[in-house]
């Protein structure tokens, strides 16, 4: 492969599915170790160790659960989108693998955003489903996934999948501020002066420093369950090669 | 610690229903999570496995 | 087919007939030309719309003052849906009869092919649907100030819905059903059109400025003016190479 000036070596070689698959078996376990700590030190200092809010008590604590999901399923979409266009433009395999493993985890984490959501909007605005802008945007962003799951599903062609699926995703990056801007300013137009989620006064450090431990625990997650999938991805499509077979059989 | 007694850590002041149902429902996603592509790995070892001996066989 | 030459265009041929110049104008005409000679899928989307603004009366209440409420928000509903219905057809005969295909090839730009097509198809179902959308108003007892603020947003926002729509169907073209996965593709993207183009009939009725929301309507048409071909055209040549 020509050396390019602009970009480092580990580009090209992450095209290479089986110097990936090699890699993401070397960093899964550091990952999941990773992901265990902080998420079980996380949860253990949400539940029992971050003091209660004074407004809202102890249902507060569905915020170490809800802000990382939602951060995450908006992280996520942004990493399909920039796979995709990374497999449109270098025609890397191994980019397309990984838009298509982001697709079903950042669905999951959108409708874990979405739940958590609504059930803690129960016992704070009285009732588990409020229009309010993040959980409408965020119900957006889900049929954004939706939809590009159901088109990757209907194309048959593995390669033709790839290509539509990151066109649509890079259409929806481009909409994702023109919707977002639109369903905020739609709220405020609706229901002036409710109660948000999360803006709130600064919050006390006991009280941020679990939600930034979780928010990175969340992302360690994500990060194991991407490798697994990617990882999966990459023998399917390279169950002919000679290196896959061997690693099958021996 | 934030909890006076273990009772008083599962109400969580009355909200205990959403605070736990949130954590359970999380836990869950997480677990489908990394379950269905374990699953799906080895699904996809026995598939391969299965054809790579077909094809033994066959030559 | 790749292999061969560089057929001539279906619209170079149209270019001589009418002696109009460009692949933009020659593209706009012949599909002008097709969907007038096939009369009922013209009409068919109108009908839809009148249809469904007349499910609301049925379904919910008839009560005037109910219906003037929710009126904006229905007729855009409507307008969105029909402008949906009619999209699966953009590209589907086209690329059927192997005439995308030949598009493609064609050394004309694919930009001004594909704005061609839109603008032909927004020409066919959006400006129709403005015109009968003061019918749906009356229908839906929406005060007469509200008219003028009705048309102006659907002919502002339809253009926009037709540009993303084709997004889709460019996307599904390639496919048996794509139908009803047009519309869990597109109707998401559809939002901020629909809030900005009901907002407007809101205000239009209650008597506020509407210069605001006519400005953010013809924003995101520019920019979709600019960009939605650019999808279009790769979706394009994805769906057929696949």
């Amino acid at each position: 492969m020509a050396e390019n000036k602009w970009l480092p070596r580990w580009f090209y070689q992450l095209a290479s599915p089986r110097w990936c698959y090699d890699i993401t078996g070397k960093l899964l376990p550091i990952f999941v170790i990773l992901t265990l700590l902080t998420l079980v030190t996380g949860t253990v200092w949400a539940l029992a160790f971050a003091p209660a809010d004074y407004q809202q008590g102890n249902s507060f604590r569905i915020i170490y659960i809800h802000v990382p999901a939602s951060i995450l399923a908006q992280s996520c979409y942004m990493l399909m989108a920039l796979a995709g266009a990374i497999g449109l433009i270098w025609k890397m395999k191994v980019a397309d693998m990984v838009a298509k493993s982001c697709a079903p985890i950042g669905a999951s984490l959108a409708i874990l955003s979405l739940v958590t959501g609504a059930i803690w909007g129960k016992p704070t605005w009285g009732s588990w489903w409020v229009w309010d802008a993040r959980l409408t945007s965020m119900l957006i962003l889900l049929f954004l996934y939706l939809g590009v799951i159901a088109l990757n599903s209907a194309i048959e062609s593995e390669r033709t999948a790839a290509q539509s699926t990151a066109v649509l995703a890079l259409v929806g990056l481009v909409n994702i501020p023109i919707i977002k801007y639109s369903v905020d300013w739609w709220n405020t137009l609706h229901q002036p002066a409710t109660f948000t989620l999360t803006e709130r006064p600064a919050m006390p450090a006991e009280m941020w420093v679990p939600l930034l431990v979780m928010v990175i625990g969340f992302y360690c997650f994500f990060a194991v369950v991407m490798m697994l999938r990617l990882r999966n991805e990459i023998i399917q499509r390279e169950r002919r090669s000679r290196w896959v077979r061997t690693l099958i059989t021996g | 610690m934030n909890f006076e007694s273990f009772a008083e850590f599962i109400d969580m002041g009355g909200h205990g229903l959403y605070v736990w149902l949130s954590y359970g429902i999380a836990l869950a996603v997480m677990v489908i999570n990394v379950v269905n592509p374990l699953m799906h790995k080895r699904q996809i070892f026995s598939e391969q496995a299965r054809r790579l001996r077909r094809e033994k066989q066959k030559s | 087919m790749s292999d061969s030459m560089p057929n001539r265009p279906a619209g170079d041929v149209m270019n001589t007939e009418c002696r109009v110049d460009g692949p933009f104008w020659g593209a706009l005409k012949r599909e002008l030309l097709l969907s007038y000679r096939r009369k009922s899928d013209l009409v068919n989307p109108l009908i839809f719309f009148l249809m469904v603004a007349t499910l609301f009366p049925l379904g919910v209440s008839p009560d005037p003052a109910f219906l003037a409420d929710v009126a904006p928000g229905v007729v855009w509903v409507a307008a969105l849906l029909a402008t949906l219905l009619s999209m699966d057809s953009l590209f589907r005969s086209d690329f059927e009869d192997g005439t995308l295909e030949q598009i493609l090839l064609s050394p004309q730009p694919l930009y001004l092919v594909v704005l061609a097509k839109v603008l032909a198809h927004w020409m066919l179902t959006g400006l129709p649907l403005t015109l009968l959308a003061p019918l749906l108003g009356v229908m839906l007892f929406l005060p007469s100030d509200g008219m003028w603020g009705l048309m102006l947003s659907l002919l502002l926002g339809t253009p926009t819905l037709s540009l993303v729509g084709a997004i889709g169907a460019a996307l599904t073209v390639g496919l048996r059903k794509g139908g009803v996965l047009i519309s869990l593709l597109v109707l998401p993207l559809y939002i901020p059109v629909l809030i900005f183009g009901s907002a407007a009939v809101q205000g239009a009725v209650t008597g506020l400025p509407l210069g605001g929301y006519l400005a953010l309507l013809g924003a995101m048409l520019s920019f979709g003016l600019v960009m939605a071909p650019l999808a279009i055209g790769a979706a394009l040549r994805i769906s057929v190479s696949g």
